[in-house]
């Protein structure tokens, strides 16, 4: 809240903001504000979780993938993610917390993750439309969190960003190969862009009059842009490359404004976004149980490597 | 010549293939996340090695078949791999000991089939041999590390060596196929590499404080497409959306 920060020594808190202001990056060495370190913690754990919790939905097509082109695509990419999430959880040790907690938090359903990996992927066209849609949101975010103050977020940020990069244009290329194919193909491209391009303008959250987070993170150069500002600027990039595979946005208030530039959209249905938040969406339940059972499946295995480190000492080195 | 090359071509390549298949069931679902990653490196290793194989198959073979038509329209009866690859995943023990058995194996053969006559062949089994020796230290240093850990994770990996060990002697099966392609300089005689692959085992099968079962009988039937009741079922699962959509580019 607030008020933790006027307690912070003001001297040192003014130091902080200076050196922000000057956009130098803070270290884990550096002294910071209580509020920024929690802030981060949120927000990258937040990050790790979506990474590892993301796997799921993209992983339920690796064994359907239908070439051996996509089937290596789609590994390599779920693979990226999982690394992604490793990247970050260690960056976020760097915040003073430990992986194995912020996991806890994951498995106890107090911690949160994008929202948008509890939509299910029903047909192959799911996995175009997450590759060109939520990795390009997730781009435009990154982007900016690449500039971000914490200098281990931003780094990991920059390697991230190259890697969902090539996700997203991995994922526009299958939708671009399934709008022009045959027409069932092209029914299942424009299928998952209708189920998706909704939950797509959910995941830079809510609308700035509605974001509580948002003053101090601007701030403190955690965020450098509002939700709505990079939701707008996702808008523009996205309904160019539709338009270019003759596909439809559904959004029949999409229209162009000539002034700003930009495409307008319609109303984003808020009860959705907070029902899917609070946890009832249509695969909050299966995305937290499979990542517990993977979790306690893999109990036996982490006691076993544990166990064998501790007969072995030092000579061991275990995972 | 050509069509045997391409039989032993469907082995190599339906090996990798059907394992590979098997460990991308893993894919987020692994005991840490470090494991997800290794597993999945393994899994693209051998799915591409299994790519760069039936591509080879497909133009040995000249009938108009691409590297895809081959892993996704034969039914379980035309495949050619051995059945340890095709057996479901198991527990994360099962996956390890098969693995090492596997590419301990594999390493091997490939390193036999560097100096294979045909030079497609011997470039593919170049890069492979890096690979495998990656796959064979992890899945044994595992492998060490689930035998001499709890005593549960030392139970499971000895059943999993259990149910596994019978399934290991198809590898070193041979038919006329392969002894003409052997002589010929086309393919790697399993015979050559069986004590060395039997000694690599036996030495990480002590450190792990593990032992081999006796067997009665090894289990065979893959290279002549007579497998177990589970390659039809990940079969109908991979190769669902070419079924459904014939002739459809993806």
């Amino acid at each position: 809240m607030p008020q933790n920060a006027t307690t912070d020594d003001p001297r040192r808190l003014a130091e902080f903001e200076a050196r922000i202001a000057r956009c130098k990056t803070i270290e884990p060495k550096d002294w910071m504000p209580e509020r920024y370190r929690k802030q981060l913690i949120r927000m990258m754990s937040q990050h790790a979780h979506s990474e590892v919790v993301g796997m799921l939905p993209e992983g339920n097509w690796i064994t359907r993938a239908p070439s051996l082109r996509r089937k290596m695509g789609l590994l390599a990419k779920v693979q990226d993610e999982a690394g992604h999430g490793l990247y970050i959880y260690c960056s976020t040790e760097t915040l003073g917390v430990d992986r194995n907690d912020l996991i806890q938090q994951l498995l106890a359903g107090t911690a949160k993750y994008s929202s948008i990996f509890n939509y299910p992927t029903l047909t192959w066209a799911d996995i175009g439309a997450i590759g060109w849609l939520v990795d390009g949101a997730a781009i435009v975010n990154q982007t900016m969190l690449a500039k971000a103050s914490y200098g281990p977020y931003a780094r990991a940020m920059v390697r991230i960003c190259k890697e969902e990069n090539f996700h997203k244009r991995q994922g526009f290329e299958i939708m671009t190969t399934l709008a022009g194919g045959t027409r069932e193909q092209h029914a299942m491209a424009q299928d998952a862009l209708d189920r998706w391009w909704w939950p797509s303008l959910m995941m830079f959250g809510p609308r700035d009059k509605d974001s509580p987070n948002s003053d101090d993170l601007l701030r403190w150069k955690v965020k450098q842009k509002t939700n709505d500002e990079l939701r707008q600027r996702f808008v523009n990039i996205t309904v160019a490359q539709a338009m270019a595979i003759d596909l439809t946005i559904p959004d029949p208030a999409l229209k162009y404004n000539e002034r700003t530039k930009d495409w307008e959209y319609g109303e984003i249905d808020w009860e959705e976004f907070w029902r899917v938040v609070r946890g009832n969406g249509p695969c909050n339940r299966e995305r937290l149980a499979a990542r517990r059972r993977a979790h306690d499946d893999g109990a036996w295995v982490r006691a076993a490597a544990e166990a064998y480190a501790a007969k072995h000492e030092p000579a061991a080195s275990v995972a | 010549m050509s069509n045997r090359f391409f039989e032993y071509l469907l082995r190599l390549g339906d090996d990798r293939l059907v394992l590979g298949h098997r460990l991308s069931e893993w894919c987020g679902h692994g005991p840490i996340l470090e494991e997800d990653i290794a597993m999945a490196n393994i899994a693209l290793d051998l799915i591409g090695q299994a790519n760069l194989l039936l591509l080879k198959a497909a133009s040995v073979e000249n009938a108009g078949r691409d590297a895809d038509a081959l892993a996704y329209l034969r039914d379980a009866r035309e495949y050619r791999n051995a059945l340890i690859a095709e057996l479901p995943r198991g527990d994360f023990a099962f996956t390890i000991a098969r693995q090492f058995l596997f590419s301990a194996w594999a390493l091997r053969q490939w390193e036999a089939l560097a100096s294979c006559r045909d030079a497609d062949l011997a470039g593919i089994a170049a890069r492979a041999v890096k690979e495998s020796r990656y796959h064979v230290r992890h899945s044994a240093e595992w492998l060490v590390r689930l035998g001499d850990g709890t005593e549960e994770s030392h139970a499971r990996a000895q059943d999993a060596l259990d149910e596994l060990w019978r399934y290991t002697g198809e590898l070193f099966l041979t038919d006329a196929i392969e002894r003409e392609l052997a002589h010929e300089g086309l393919a790697a005689d399993p015979s050559a590499f069986r004590s060395a692959w039997q000694k690599d085992v036996d030495d990480v099968v002590a450190r792990a404080t593990l032992r081999l079962p006796a067997v009665e009988h090894w289990q065979q039937g893959g290279r002549t497409g007579l497998h177990t009741e589970h390659l039809g079922r990940m079969l109908a699962e991979m190769q669902v959306l070419p079924r459904t959509y014939p002739g459809a580019r993806w």
